[in-house]
């Protein structure tokens, strides 16, 4: 292992140098290079308060602007007098860190444009770390999004309940998580941010109007009900909504008109392998990047 | 507190013999040699200099040495590691200054030095005493918290040195450091260099196609079309060129090119109104030529041979006459590219 010695600053100034022994290769340098990546992330997410602020505005639209524009029609039939903005917020809560981990992501195109990815590509350590370190970096900082938007659960007539909020800030990581890792795989490939940014657009809005954000799973249509089924993100909504709704005071029945549990082709998938889906489809996708990392020139 | 014996290496640095060795390397792009069968050897603690055009293959050989691509042909050694199968080993043991920028500028000069000691595995207790030591010499410790964005490009090139020292490599890569800066920078950049040599245990290899930077060097070589077509001292370089120029002024110009001619056998002439004429080492050839001329000598002027004199005779072309050039051909590639559409 490294030998050290330090000289303090002032005997420096001498023809001496400090001596620095870089260590071998080994799990304890990997894990530094994760944590390093991990930290640039929360440092520029920490120095770009503009970026938290402007992330919070499309979720803010939804909920607040559809949501009440569309409660005002579908209110009177909503179940047990249900808010629209109610059944709504898991699914817009969802969306809050869409966004946030896909261009977090997007930074690793961002910075191949701008030359610091060579700085990281030449240093000595596995394309692994960096790799995870970018997607768990990519997932905290989403959550912190998702987080900030967690604190108007309110304004939806969700109770600010800790075992509720525990368990959507679970949900929420692992939904950050596995964006990150797809956002990741995209521009291992991808040379140009504005074409990361293209097909961001393009794949965001489908993602989210197939979640089942804004109506219930049950009695689509056939080839609605497969796309549906196909989005990973209607694997995490689903939970998310029935967490909503175990925590709300509303009849059996309505609860399982509104939030009927994902079913394939009639068999229900339980909430474990739901949410399984969706770590399988993070870690897959992350193996995928390192893969693609690691070709050189 | 003892002060270390063995100066910014690790425990297996410290045996003589080359620091970097090439044979036989190619390096094709689909139909393009971009390397066409460089062999040379750096000895430790040399300032190596690879000089030559844009497009004669200075980057694709510096990217081969540095890991970042895959030679089609013959071997690379750094630092005693091969550079195509032990990556890492290679990859530790050098440090890198690219012509663009690879800085976070979103981060502070401090924060960027960081990520690289994490990086790079920089035993955690000596990061800090590291990081002043390289910010001090490149003169940014009193910028450390500032933003690399609020910096000028000189001071993104000085803190991209003090960077690519920070994990004490044994060699140093420079690529065109000094490109794109104005020409104060530019002497600010290689005087930060020079002291570098001075302080540090370390093999500099560069590229550069500024002929005053490769006087930096203490060799040589010179690329054109992916082949190094010569390799030396800058001053056996110039001094293969051929001669010194000397120019005398004289109380009788007339007997003096008569007597050079009788005394020294070299046929001598007036250029510039003054008694011209070419020998090996004019320096040396001058107090001879004071003692056995015999004419009164009022003023003499001693002119080497410049880099740009070398390159032209290994060429047969001056250096921006090659850049032009090579300019050209991409301007006619373009062209036909787009009459193609």
């Amino acid at each position: 292992m490294a030998t050290q010695t330090i000289t303090p600053a002032a005997e420096s100034a001498l023809v001496e140098s400090i001596r620095v022994a870089v260590p071998e290769h080994g799990l304890r340098h990997d894990l530094r290079a994760v944590s390093i990546v991990w930290r640039r992330e929360l440092i520029r997410f920490r120095t770009d308060r503009l970026r938290a602020v402007t992330a919070l505005v499309q979720p803010v639209l939804f909920l607040f602007i559809l949501g009440t524009g569309l409660s005002s029609l579908a209110g009177r039939g909503m179940p047990g007098n249900l808010d629209f903005k109610t059944f709504i917020y898991p699914g817009v809560l969802a969306m809050s860190v869409l966004f946030t981990a896909i261009f977090s992501a997007g930074s690793i195109v961002w910075d191949r444009e701008f030359g610091f990815l060579r700085e990281i590509l030449v240093a000595p350590v596995s394309r692994a770390s960096i790799v995870i370190g970018k997607c768990l970096g990519g997932a905290t900082i989403a959550t912190f999004q998702g987080v900030i938007f967690l604190a108007l659960a309110g304004f939806a007539h969700v109770p600010y309940d800790p075992v509720l909020l525990v368990t959507l800030v679970g949900e929420l990581l692992l939904l950050a998580f596995t964006l990150t890792a797809f956002g990741v795989m995209m521009a291992a490939r991808i040379t140009q941010f504005q074409a990361f940014m293209a097909l961001t657009q393009m794949l965001v809005m489908p993602l989210f109007f197939l979640s089942g954000a804004l109506y219930p799973l049950s009695g689509l249509p056939g080839w609605l009900a497969v796309l549906t089924r196909i989005d990973p993100l209607t694997y995490v909504v689903g939970p998310m909504r029935e967490a909503v709704f175990s925590h709300l005071n509303i009849p059996v029945a309505e609860q399982h008109l509104l939030a009927p549990g994902l079913t394939w082709a009639g068999w229900p998938v339980p909430q474990w392998l739901s949410l399984g889906i969706v770590a399988a489809m993070g870690l897959g996708m992350m193996g995928i990047a390192i893969a693609q990392f690691r070709r050189t020139e | 507190m003892t002060l270390p014996a063995s100066i910014g290496m690790t425990a297996d640095g410290g045996e003589p013999g080359p620091v970097i060795e090439v044979a036989g390397l190619t390096k094709r792009y689909g139909e393009v040699e971009a390397v066409r069968g460089i062999d040379l050897t750096v000895a430790r603690g040399e300032t190596f200099g690879f000089l030559g055009p844009n497009g004669a293959g200075k980057t694709t050989t510096i990217k081969i040495l540095c890991t970042l691509a895959s030679a089609t042909s013959g071997t690379a050694t750094v630092a005693g590691y091969d550079a195509a199968a032990q990556r890492d080993e290679v990859r530790r043991n050098i440090g890198l200054v690219f012509q663009d920028t690879t800085l976070d500028s979103y981060l502070t000069a401090e924060q960027n030095l960081r990520f690289h000691a994490e990086l790079y595995g920089v035993p955690k207790a000596a990061v800090l005493p590291r990081m002043r030591q390289v910010l001090d010499m490149v003169g940014l410790w009193d910028r450390k918290d500032s933003l690399v964005s609020t910096f000028s490009g000189g001071m993104q090139r000085r803190l991209e040195i003090a960077r690519g020292l920070l994990h004490a490599p044994h060699v140093l890569f420079l690529d065109e450091p000094t490109v794109g800066l104005d020409p104060q920078t530019r002497s600010s950049i290689w005087a930060y260099i020079n002291e570098l040599k001075q302080r540090e245990d370390i093999t500099i290899f560069l590229t550069t196609h500024y002929m005053d930077e490769a006087e930096h060097c203490d060799r040589i070589a010179i690329i054109d079309h992916g082949k190094i077509v010569a390799m030396d001292t800058p001053e056996a370089l110039k001094a293969s060129v051929g001669k010194d120029r000397v120019q005398i002024q004289t109380a009788d110009d007339a007997t003096a090119i008569t007597a050079i001619a009788s005394t020294f056998g070299i046929d001598a002439a007036m250029h510039e109104g003054a008694v011209t004429f070419s020998v090996a080492s004019g320096e040396q050839f001058v107090p001879r030529l004071f003692a056995e001329l015999g004419v009164p000598i009022r003023a003499v002027s001693v002119s080497r041979p410049s880099l740009d004199d070398v390159f032209m005779s290994y060429t047969g072309k001056t250096i921006r006459d090659a850049e032009a050039s090579s300019s050209d051909a991409m301007r006619q590639m373009a062209a036909r590219f787009r009459g193609r559409h």
